[in-house]
């Protein structure tokens, strides 16, 4: 939304207005930065669609727990000397401005007293934090007042005892998962806990915890780092899109750990459609999640003889164990017209005006619709996890084959090859759907659903050689063909992403549906 | 660590210096964690002349977790919910927010001057707030018609009657028009 404020705001300075509002020229020029920091990645955003990248490829490096823990290090040591305070307390500044070093450095050189006490550090001393025992004290929280009780206290002079101290830390750190921003316990008072009074008071166990949750707080307190959300992994990946990029670019990462996700919105692989088609797509599959369940089942009635097909495999091309009638899982329509020049089965026919001009009929032309979408949506989704089951199994055989026919591991690997195209093409087939779903009819969509056709046969095709028994697997004309067609299936992949990736850079798509910036930047005439 | 030491001092604190405008009892002489409250609506509010029931319970990790306090009492307010067990939207009972050193009194304070000043910023009851804002004479009368049904007479701090009033106003929590 602030992209839509920024950007009226650039026009009307170029247009109606006299050119002396010095704010709205800079917000103008800088078109990628980020609204209230200065932008280190500046550069990095430049080269976004410039070099020599494929356009639907962002730059990003993934860090290791090692990196994200050094690179904290570096700073604090940076901070620590130039502003000659404690390292801990050095943390802390920079946690409150939220590892921006740069703005923190300027900020305190104008104003150190009010940063100090805005991160929660009032004066500083370099007393080591201490327990002590004081008479007559009474805990605050506790109420407890007898002789020898341990007390603790931070710069501020709330003084707890050490028990009430520990039972606040702990359900801090462990139940509440904070750690950079944890006060004093005192009612008002916004000082924060450091981690050399944490040590002190906390056993090794939660300091450890602590320090994991720190670490965490530097990922998740800058944009251009993010966690990779595999489970058990640990990497962070950094990536220069921001949030406003979003409708210009899919940031598709992958993590060390193999995990390709959106560093946009931490999904899965969603390209080619950009993140907000997404998130209104699978709000609305949601939404009608019991109109469209039958779709996703696994198991359909023959239309011919109606006897029950299991689909066991990611190939659509069905086969009635009864009839032997052949037919499209997806559209149910006959197989033998999904050859080559007729193949029509991604398009989705919108009916001639006439017969949906009432109400009734419209919402019924509109839930057919969504349906062509949604099923081929399902079923490719559907199809890559039965495409991974098949190969697990696939494998399995073929170890044995290896011992049987000599062949050596790396002569199978092409079967390893076929699959992990099979499972990226169809992640990128089940996108198009949604993307489709939200596409004005045009030229433009026109050449995208003949992308998606030409992808969708490939991977039909080689879907259906890989269901082969492994005895026909290892024959090496059926190799070859295989190894041909998982590179011609890549191949295709990376046309269709191509040619929308670049479009959606350019701003040329129109939607269906309300999107953000569905223009390019347009020259300050064409607004008028 | 046990919770009955603090709970016990902030009672004799609350029965020796009465907060203003606010009577303590408790159901249960054996349970000091459960108080009954009866709050008077200050003469500044248009709640007045109002008593409300509150009903204010310990949970075992008190201090360290926040007390939870429910309205008794139908109140027609944009941040306490319009039902019969009536929850309150109070930043300082947060968890985040919540301090262990934080007192009773400091709640119930914070309670009556929500009476007095309704906070529609962050409203628990958003058509509430909406009317707060936008159109204060009726909220003052739907308000005052609330008091005058529920908060007149003694206070009740059963919660059994969850049916008893409700078809009959049922018209006035349903959305109108709106202005
Ligand atoms: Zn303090
Ligand atoms: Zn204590
Ligand atoms: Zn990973
Ligand atoms: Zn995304
Ligand atoms: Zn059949
Ligand atoms: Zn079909």
């Amino acid at each position: 939304m602030d992209t839509d404020d920024e950007f009226m705001s650039t026009v009307s300075s170029e247009g109606d207005m006299l050119p002396d509002d010095s704010d709205n020229d800079i917000s103008g020029d800088d078109d990628f930065g980020f609204d209230d920091e200065p932008d280190p990645d500046l550069d990095m955003q430049h080269d976004i669609g410039q070099t020599k990248r494929a356009p639907y490829d962002v730059k990003f490096t993934v860090y290791q727990p090692q990196d994200i823990q050094q690179q904290q290090d570096v700073l604090v040591n940076e901070v620590n000397m130039i502003l000659n305070i404690s390292k801990e307390e050095a943390a802390i500044l920079l946690r409150h401005f939220r590892w921006n070093k740069e703005r923190l450095l300027e900020d305190y050189m104008d104003r150190p007293e009010k940063v100090l006490e805005a991160a929660g550090l009032s004066q500083m001393t370099c007393d080591p934090p201490k327990l002590e025992v004081i008479r007559g004290f009474c805990c605050d929280i506790c109420c407890e007042e007898e002789e020898g009780l341990q007390s603790f206290a931070l710069k501020c002079g709330h003084r707890f005892c050490v028990d009430c101290y520990r039972h606040y830390l702990g359900q801090k750190i462990r139940e509440e998962g904070e750690a950079a921003r944890i006060q004093c316990p005192a009612e008002g008072c916004n000082i924060i806990i450091d981690a050399r009074s944490l040590d002190l008071l906390v056993t090794a166990e939660l300091t450890e915890r602590y320090h994991k949750l720190l670490n965490r707080t530097y990922v998740e307190d800058k944009e251009t780092l993010k966690w990779c959300p595999a489970p058990d992994c640990q990497n962070a990946i950094e990536c220069g899109v921001k949030k406003k990029d979003l409708s210009r670019i899919v940031p598709t990462v992958s993590c060390l750990c193999s995990h390709r996700f959106c560093f946009g919105c931490i999904l899965n692989d969603h390209q080619p459609a950009p993140c907000e088609l997404v998130k209104k797509w699978l709000k609305k599959c949601a939404d009608d999640s019991e109109t469209a369940n039958w779709i996703s089942a696994n198991t359909k009635e023959c239309p011919k003889c109606n006897s029950t097909i299991e689909k066991n495999g990611g190939c659509n091309h069905m086969t009635c164990r009864k009839c032997k009638h052949e037919f499209c899982w997806m559209c149910m329509g006959l197989w033998s017209e999904h050859g080559t020049s007729w193949y029509n089965c991604n398009r989705f026919e919108e009916k001639s005006g006439t017969d949906a001009r009432d109400a009734q009929a419209k919402s019924r032309v509109s839930l057919e619709r969504y349906l062509h979408y949604y099923n081929r949506y399902a079923n490719h989704e559907q199809s890559a996890r039965l495409d991974k089951d098949l190969y697990a199994k696939t494998e399995k055989k073929m170890v044995q084959l290896q011992k049987e026919s000599g062949m050596s591991w790396i002569e199978v690997q092409y079967l390893s090859s076929a699959s992990m195209a099979l499972q990226t093409c169809r992640q990128t087939l089940m996108w198009t759907y949604a993307f489709a779903f939200y596409l004005a009819r045009n030229n433009l969509t026109t050449i995208f659903e003949d992308n998606q056709k030409d992808l969708e046969m490939a991977v039909e095709s080689l879907s259906e050689m890989f269901e082969k028994p492994v005895t026909e697997l290892a024959d090496s004309r059926l190799k070859v063909d295989i190894m041909d067609k998982t590179s011609y299936c890549n191949k295709r992949r990376v046309i269709l992403l191509d040619d929308t990736a670049r479009n959606l850079a350019e701003g040329k798509w129109i939607f269906n549906v309300e999107f953000s910036n569905p223009t390019p930047m347009p020259g300050p005439s064409s607004r008028k | 660590m046990s919770s009955s030491k603090r709970i016990t001092k902030e009672l004799t604190d609350c029965t020796t210096t009465p907060p203003p405008n606010i009577t303590i009892t408790l159901p249960s002489d054996s349970n000091i964690s459960l108080w009954h409250i009866t709050l008077a609506a200050p003469p500044e509010s248009i709640y007045h002349p109002g008593k409300f029931g509150l009903i204010v319970s310990f949970p075992l990790e008190y201090p360290f977790k926040p007390p939870q306090i429910t309205f008794a009492t139908r109140i027609y307010h944009p941040n306490i919910t319009n039902e019969s067990s009536g929850s309150i939207c109070l930043s300082l009972l947060k968890t985040d927010n919540w301090k262990p050193s934080t007192k009773i009194v400091t709640v119930l304070d914070a309670i009556r001057q929500l009476l007095v000043e309704p906070q529609p910023d962050d409203p628990l009851e958003t058509r509430i707030a909406e009317q707060y804002k936008n159109d204060r004479k009726e909220f003052e009368k739907e308000a005052k018609a609330y008091v005058n049904k529920y908060a007149k007479g003694p206070v009740k701090f059963s919660t059994t009657t969850t049916d008893g009033g409700s078809t009959s106003t049922s018209s006035t929590t349903a959305p109108p028009g709106e202005a």
